[in-house]
């Protein structure tokens, strides 16, 4: 659908979109598309070249992200956005990497992936947006969910305890972590503009509402209502411990960026490492085509 | 007189309200008119009282409204800037 607009004026967001595939599927009142807005406004605050980023989504709502940004943008199996994402980074260290994904593929379905890039350090900026659920699917239980929250899969209330993503990549060693709601749209986007000054694995958590699954169930209002909720019990506390900040039912959310450190990324590492023992016969990667080389199987 | 505008893209709207909700000015109400998928878009019920911070496009979570400074608003704004960060 094109902008019709009298006025010669343009969203700054248009830039960023494939206009062609609009309006996008996602319900009335979610919050992805707000992120979607944080997001631009960090490309244009931050000046990072556009063709320089890649941005790789897994399956879910969220991942449909790269469908619909006029980036350079991969939809991957489920759960597997950050393993593709590192694969893009090591053969092109140069590309600004973004995996733009849910709370189910990353932390469920991809949860080792996500772990363990952390604790490799790589030099990748993962927004993931958590609303909580596992929204495409039809509202089952996710990992993400509160205790006592009504499903799909538990009728009856949760009772399984949550993980708390912050404290997760922290524990396995991000260098920024931050926790923003869909109501905090300008600290979300700077948030984004300081991860992409940032080299090493980058985590910002964005809680989103859910108001066809998530919030009808649990009887918590449409998403404006979670929007007005967010703005009541949301309390910034930058800097604090990621062990107390995890989420409950209803209860208050603690946002801010949680962890902003210094540890040499993956590939200075294995840069380090293979200098160190292979010297001169060492050829790093850069990413640019290669010469091509004489078959040897004759 | 107003410093901003707004546009809407009515088309593409979907209702959810949060332009209307988070307008630090007041400026917009859900109007009574129908869009072709059968949602209530927004209008402007105060123009004068728009600032153009584009708060609204920031929420806006299908892309379809956004706020824009005027261009006397854009030269005052560079004018104070320069003079010492008079209000």
């Amino acid at each position: 659908m094109l902008n019709v607009i009298e006025d010669s004026t343009v969203n700054p967001v248009e830039q960023f979109l494939r206009t062609d595939r609009m309006p996008h599927i996602w319900c009335p009142g979610c919050g992805i598309g707000t992120t979607v807005n944080s997001f631009s406004r960090a490309l244009v605050e931050s000046k990072v070249d556009l063709d320089s980023i890649a941005l790789v989504s897994g399956i879910g709502c969220t991942g449909r992200v790269a469908g619909y940004v006029k980036l350079d943008s991969f939809h991957t199996t489920h759960g597997r956005a950050i393993p593709f994402a590192t694969g893009l980074k090591l053969a092109n260290p140069k590309l600004n990497v973004v995996v733009y994904s849910g709370d189910g593929d990353l932390s469920a379905i991809g949860g080792n992936h996500l772990i363990h890039a952390a604790r490799r350090n790589m030099d990748l900026k993962v927004i993931c947006v958590n609303n909580l659920i596992y929204a495409m699917t039809g509202g089952q239980t996710a990992p993400t969910t509160p205790g006592r929250a009504t499903t799909s899969t538990n009728p009856y209330g949760t009772f399984e305890p949550a993980f708390n993503l912050p404290a997760l990549v922290d524990a396995a060693g991000a260098v920024y972590v931050a926790r923003w709601t869909t109501f905090h749209v300008r600290q979300l986007a700077r948030s984004i503009s300081e991860a992409f000054a940032k080299k090493g694995f980058s985590f910002i958590e964005v809680i989103s509402p859910c108001p066809t699954l998530y919030q009808r169930r649990n009887k918590m209002g449409d998403g404006l209502d979670t929007m007005k909720y967010y703005k009541e019990k949301s309390k910034v506390k930058n800097g604090a411990p990621t062990g107390e900040v995890g989420l409950t039912l209803n209860g208050e959310i603690a946002v801010g960026k949680f962890v902003d450190r210094e540890r040499p990324d993956y590939q200075t590492l294995m840069r380090a490492q293979y200098v160190e023992s292979l010297g001169e016969r060492y050829i790093e990667v850069t990413g640019e085509a290669e010469p091509e080389m004489e078959c040897a199987c004759g | 007189m107003a410093k901003g505008r707004v546009s809407i893209v009515v088309e593409r709207c979907k209702a959810c309200g949060f332009c209307v909700e988070f307008c630090p000015t007041h400026v917009l109400a859900l109007s009574s008119a129908f869009n072709s998928k059968g949602y209530h878009p927004p209008h402007v019920v105060h123009p004068e009282k728009c600032s153009g911070c584009d708060l609204c496009g920031m929420y806006c979570p299908d892309f379809a409204i956004y706020g824009t400074k005027t261009p006397e608003a854009k030269a005052a704004g560079t004018k104070t800037q320069a003079g010492g960060g008079e209000k």
